[in-house]
């Protein structure tokens, strides 16, 4: 038989799993081998050694904070990246339609957006240090400005593919522009701005854990970046397991509220 | 005085001509079918009357005054496709035109005076047959359903006009039967003016009281945008007329044509 047509059946779930579990496998005998040679190997920590800082970060408190260090980071990283794109969003969302519904604001404002887009964001960090110094608004805002130009241009995009005979029709049933924006535009782009904000998770989390590493006193990148001075390959590798289930989380949840919030959605596109 | 004059009226994009020398007059109540080659430009002259092109010289006049130059609701339109708001269920795509008309900050429409749009919007759906779909998502609708309403949305607006581009060009041909036999229906209880444009010269016949045919009648060879198409034929279709003839009025209307 072909392989492209072997189905995995009932297997389908067991293959999915099987990634991870060589993964951890893998990772078990070089600790092992590692260990043997020398008892105080940092590369690769014991399961043991990965479970003592798992509990220590987890429920011991923090001198600084009288938190634990985990609750502290994850607490802060989330308000930075929640702040972040929920800017971004909005910024995508109004210029965005603007954009993409008014001739005359795309002539003015699409050349302007088209080149901003393109300035690196890690090259406007250090503004933004400048400008807010150790302080919040510079992590949000590099996030904001990170995403916010693929969100607008996105937006735009997906104004501009309403076709001309349903904006034709709106107008007959004697809609003004702001009606049309509100009761035709806006359920148009909602669903696709928040698939847009999925893939825009990616950057959102590399920008924050930038902006961490570089300048602040918490939070999961600032963490992992410090840890990394002393080695604490028992602190560094839960925390990136759990960057990671955030972003899954985060993704997750915004699936959620497409499926929920916008159910002709799907059944559009299929 | 005429219910929709139309004055002289061309369209050129820069040197080509597509429409010239246009004058004709079409009274209330009439069944306008609009037939023609394809480019000989009678979706164009569709699309001036909707408001989506302007004119390039003349004038089109409804009740006496000229046609506001976007689309609003003095015309109502039903395109071959793409006209049903997908995130509405079919009978708040009836409702919406309504409610924009009674709210101009929101569109939307709450409370007792909701209940009544709602009344009224069903009635209409029931009218093309779509009482029993109006939860239903228009993506969940057959092609003819959608068709249906779409010209339930349009009606709701009891517009001046009512244009028709090639309504069931996509429709299979049961469906199709349908639509035509709920649109002659539809015309004559609501009195409408209706201008439809169709490449099927039997649907324009049997549906139309006024028949408008669009052809180029001068070619120049080396300057084929020099001249543009114009109304060739304008034929009142004398509906009891044609019943004691038979089929053969038909016939002549078809060889005056060629």
């Amino acid at each position: 038989m072909r392989l492209i047509n072997l189905k995995p059946g009932r297997y389908s779930s067991f293959l999915g799993v099987l990634p991870f579990l060589i993964l951890a496998v893998v990772y078990l005998v070089a600790s092992d081998a590692r260990h043997a040679l020398n008892e105080e190997d940092k590369l690769l920590p014991t399961f043991e050694a990965l479970w003592d800082a798992v509990k220590m970060m987890v429920a011991e408190p923090d001198e600084m904070t009288g938190e634990p260090i985990l609750y502290t980071d994850t607490l802060a990283s989330l308000k930075r990246i929640g702040e972040g794109l929920g800017i971004a969003a909005a910024i995508g969302l109004v210029l965005g339609i603007v954009q993409g519904v008014l001739p005359l604001f795309r002539s003015l404002l699409s050349p302007f957006s088209a080149i901003v887009s393109l300035i690196p964001p890690m090259a406007v960090l250090p503004i933004l240090l400048v400008i807010f110094g150790m302080d919040e608004p510079a992590k949000v805002a590099l996030i904001a400005i990170g995403v916010a130009p693929f969100l607008v241009r996105d937006t735009q995009q997906r104004c501009m593919e309403l076709s001309d005979e349903l904006l034709i029709k709106v107008q007959t049933l004697g809609g003004s522009t702001w009606q049309i924006i509100l009761r035709v535009v806006l359920p148009h782009v909602m669903p696709r701005l928040l698939d847009a904000l999925r893939l825009s998770l990616g950057s959102a989390w590399l920008f924050l854990i930038a902006a961490e590493a570089i300048a602040a006193s918490e939070g999961l990148g600032y963490r992992i970046f410090l840890m990394r001075r002393y080695m604490e390959m028992d602190v560094i590798l839960p925390y990136v397991a759990w960057i990671t289930l955030l972003a899954f989380i985060m993704d997750w949840i915004l699936v959620l509220i497409i499926r929920k919030g916008f159910p002709w959605y799907r059944k559009e596109k299929a | 005085m005429s219910y929709l004059q139309i004055r002289n009226v061309w369209k050129t994009y820069e040197d080509n001509v597509i429409l010239e020398k246009l004058t004709f007059s079409v009274e209330k109540g009439e069944f306008c079918t609009l037939i023609g080659p394809s480019g000989c430009g009678k979706s164009t002259f569709l699309r001036m009357l909707l408001g989506q092109e302007s004119t390039s010289r003349g004038k089109i006049l409804l009740e006496g005054k000229e046609l506001s130059i976007e689309p609003d609701s003095d015309r109502g339109v039903v395109f071959q496709k793409y006209t049903l708001f997908p995130h509405l269920k079919a009978l708040e795509n009836v409702m919406l035109g309504l409610e924009l008309e009674r709210s101009p900050l929101l569109g939307k429409v709450f409370g007792p005076s909701r209940r009544k749009i709602k009344e009224e919007a069903m009635e209409m759906l029931e009218s093309v047959g779509l009482g029993s779909s109006a939860a239903k998502y228009p993506s969940e609708l057959s092609g003819g359903m959608q068709q249906r309403l779409s010209l339930a949305q349009a009606l709701v607006k009891n517009p001046k006009i009512l244009l028709l581009d090639e309504p069931f060009g996509a429709l299979d041909p049961g469906s199709r039967g349908d639509m035509q036999e709920l649109v002659r229906n539809l015309w004559k209880s609501h009195n409408l003016t209706v201008f439809m444009v169709t490449h099927d010269v039997k649907e324009a016949f049997e549906l139309g009281t006024r028949l408008l045919v669009f052809d180029k009648v001068r070619i120049d060879p080396h300057a084929p945008g020099a001249y543009g198409a114009t109304l060739v034929n304008n034929i009142k279709l004398d509906k009891k007329e044609r019943k004691k003839g038979g089929n053969d009025d038909v016939n002549t209307y078809e060889t005056s044509l060629a």
